[in-house]
């Protein structure tokens, strides 16, 4: 016991600034703007103190990398470069994507096409806090989504299924939100309850591909597309057998204790929809980083990925970490069912449509490089568009732009490979270039 | 209705629903023998379909339709066949030029397809729907149809496409199975390497092999909508990826291809019209669940047949011509 104590305070010793830092982000999210919504000024010095926060955060975040690149310097200056061009392949396919509208968009309404291409890129910028909640609110199911393809990538499978999984999820935690009343007496114990539920049945729905993958050696993606949807087709009988609202032709409505909380969000996003869907994605990113990078089990998932046979030489049960990579996935994709319908208003309807969410979250999870942090500014990214072509309605334009850009930027990630074969040919013939200039300099 | 009525009535639902089913997954049967997996089917589907549901919309207004509908349907088919050929090779690019994860490359393609359909027909028409106006069943085939049984069950309340879609089915099988071309083409799907040996050009034969699966979805997409609605609502109802799974619970091979479309199409025809057949009725289940059924068996036949199963051994990998 006094062990842990003292490892504890060791922690806090070392990451003092860190910590500190992290209980002046939540007051100034979460209670700040509770304080001071009704005063002008006030909310005013609130903006201004999260921006110098977020700038805090950026230069934070560069000095500690430059700390890390200098300890690191001679060994690991190969791996810096991969993951400057992977980052490069990323913002190649965006502003390839957003060419590609900007193309689009000169054909069919040339005198507009400039104002809307900055209203794309503005985004969720567009009219302040209001734009930038509802940003966080649309992001918030893409980034989980995002992140259970993520997560199954970097384990070596492709969980083309995470659309199944969510309807599933989204199906039961509806049903415990429209039926577990009993649960509302102490505040957010509903919502938990629903949400975690939601979470199960998304990772036993994930789970059917990865036993198939382990112990069949079925390859995952055809099992989950099927997968997919059977769990369409489940969720409508579900619905008609369980839920069903004759009247309106759709679920019926989650009781006011399984709605998604606000945690004083909407003070510091007036108006908007976010709510702490956002928590829970933060919360599910953080964790799946710690679990990736920092832990056995996260190391033996990527080992199983990196090569199947080799693992088990090396003493890992890889069937069962198959399985359990799938479960996690799933479960990550229907938290974010569940997130999306445990909302008052937003009923699930049983009318046979494959969600899009769970395939626009490949395209997050390739556009963040598969890596935690990264799923999440892709989502944020993600959320940003989507918010652009609500204003881009505004002008004379229609707002399927927005998907046409996801689908070239996919489509342009998928070709990032090659772009990033290309640039490091370039890169070595540059530097071989400046080598032999140096050499050259030396001889003569 | 009697046993018989019922029969005659189901029959000809079944081979309209069967006949984009088959083709679409003889297309997926090309590309994977070739050794490119294309689950791009679905957006191929609706691109083809939806150009091709356009150029008939359009073909109605002009004097054509005066002289024949099923010209028009012929010409809206080919021109699905040719559009889903063009858009195909995006994905062929990408998964063999390129040497992109395939299955990354497909999805690209099957979300950009409804985003492209559902821009240009706003943009055109004002709304998303694409509709057509002219009656494309054919009510009896003359002379034909006055066969007994066989008439009723194939020459009457027909589509043209049933028996273009039969033909290209049989020259496609005749081509995989009896030709030096096809020898090649599922050569480069087994062992490209030793293909590559014996002087073959595998990307040439993989272009092909997606090629012909475009044109086939594009095709399929358009007799899709001709034999099941009146308009384009940028939807081929998943069939695309149903093609998938009659390609894989018809292990790869024609013959059975032709039997799992069969028993998907009773399927989607049952869910829709079970109430007519009694038998069906009374057990009362719900439509949904005729419509899981074919997934939920293609499940179970790839946890159990697939140590048996005849997949391209190299399907999913790009080509590498240093790999051994």
């Amino acid at each position: 016991m006094n062990e842990i104590v003292q490892k504890v305070l060791l922690f806090s010793k070392k990451h003092i600034y860190e910590i500190v830092i992290s209980f002046i982000t939540l007051i100034l999210v979460f209670f700040l703007p509770k304080w001071t919504y009704q005063d002008e000024t006030l909310t005013q010095v609130n903006y201004g103190l999260l921006v110098i926060l977020i700038l805090q955060y950026v230069v934070y975040f560069i000095w500690k990398k430059r700390k890390e690149a200098k300890l690191l310097q001679q060994k690991e200056e190969v791996k810096d470069i991969t993951s400057f061009l992977n980052v490069s392949g990323s913002i190649i396919a965006i502003i390839f994507g957003i060419l590609f509208g900007f193309v689009v968009m000169m054909f069919t309404n040339p005198p507009q096409a400039l104002e809307g291409i900055i209203v794309i890129i503005q985004g969720g910028f567009n009219e302040g806090m209001f734009s930038l909640g509802n940003m966080i609110y649309y992001a918030v199911p893409v980034i989980l989504t995002g992140l259970s393809v993520a997560f199954a990538f970097r384990t070596g499978l492709f969980n083309i299924g995470a659309t199944g999984q969510l309807t599933v999820g989204a199906f039961f935690a509806v049903y415990v939100g429209v039926k577990w009343g009993f649960l509302s007496s102490v505040p957010l114990l509903h919502w938990l309850t629903a949400l975690i539920v939601g979470g199960i049945a998304g990772g036993l729905w994930g789970a059917i591909p990865g036993f198939l993958k382990a112990y069949r050696n079925v390859n995952e993606v055809v099992s989950s597309i099927m997968l997919n949807y059977i769990g369409m087709y489940l969720n409508s009988i579900l619905i008609k057998k369980l839920i069903y609202n004759v009247t309106y032709a759709r679920a019926m409505s989650i009781l006011p204790s399984a709605e998604t909380p606000t945690f004083n969000l909407d003070y510091l996003f007036p108006n908007s929809s976010v709510n702490a869907g956002i928590v829970v994605a933060i919360i599910i990113v953080i964790t799946l980083h710690i679990v990736l990078n920092k832990t056995t089990f996260g190391y033996e998932l990527k080992a199983v990925g990196f090569n199947r046979h080799a693992s088990r030489y090396a003493g890992i049960n890889e069937k069962r970490n198959i399985v359990l990579s799938m479960i996690i996935s799933g479960a990550v994709a229907g938290i974010a069912g569940a997130l999306i319908f445990l909302i008052q208003g937003k009923n699930m309807k049983p009318e046979n449509i494959l969600l899009q969410e769970g395939f626009t979250g490949i395209a997050i999870s390739l556009l963040g490089l598969n890596s935690p942090f990264g799923v999440l500014f892709a989502g944020l990214f993600y959320g940003s568009l989507y918010q652009g072509g609500y204003y881009l309605q505004t002008l004379d334009f229609n707002d399927t732009i927005i998907d046409i850009i996801i689908g070239v930027v996919i489509y342009a990630s998928a070709l990032s490979l090659a772009i990033q074969a290309l640039m490091k040919y370039f890169i070595d013939k540059f530097r071989k270039k400046k080598a032999k200039a140096e050499q050259g300099g030396e001889t003569s | 209705m009697t046993t018989t009525q019922i029969i005659y009535y189901l029959l000809p639902l079944v081979i309209a629903s069967m006949v984009p089913l088959s083709l679409v997954a003889l297309g997926a049967l090309f590309s994977e023998r070739s050794g490119v997996v294309n689950i791009a089917l679905e957006g191929i589907m609706i691109f083809g379909g939806f150009v091709g549901i356009m150029v008939i919309g359009y073909l109605e207004t002009t004097g054509l339709a005066d002289i024949s509908y099923q010209l028009i349907a012929l010409i809206g088919i080919l021109v699905g066949a040719i559009v889903g050929l063009l858009f195909s090779l995006l994905h062929a690019f990408a998964s063999i030029n390129m040497k992109a994860n395939q299955i990354i490359s497909a999805t690209a393609l099957n979300l950009i397809a409804p985003a492209v359909a559902i821009f240009i027909a706003r943009t055109i028409y004002g709304v998303q729907q694409v509709s057509i106006s002219g009656t494309y069943k054919i009510p009896a085939v003359p002379f034909l149809s006055e066969i007994p049984v066989i008439g009723d069950i194939f020459f009457k309340s027909a589509y043209l496409s049933t028996y273009v879609g039969i033909l290209i089915f049989i020259i496609a099988t005749f081509i995989l199975y009896k030709t030096k071309q096809g020898l090649r083409l599922r050569s480069c799907g087994e062992n490209p390497q030793a293909a590559d040996s014996l002087g073959i050009n595998v990307y040439r034969v993989r272009y092909a092999g997606v090629m012909v699966s475009g044109a086939l979805a594009g095709m399929g997409g358009v007799i899709f909508v001709l034999s099941f609605a009146n308009e384009f609502n940028v939807s081929v109802a998943g069939f695309g990826f149903l093609a998938l799974a009659v390609l894989i619970f018809g292990n790869w091979k024609p013959g059975r291809i032709l039997l799992a479309a069969l028993f998907f199409a009773s399927m989607r025809v049952i869910a829709s019209s079970f109430y007519v057949v009694p038998f069906l009725r009374n057990l009362g289940l719900s439509d949904n669940f005729y419509l899981m059924v074919p997934y939920i068996a293609t499940l179970i036949v790839l946890a159990f047949v697939s140590k048996n199963s005849a997949a391209p051994k190299a399907e999913g990998e790009p080509y590498d011509a240093g790999k051994r």
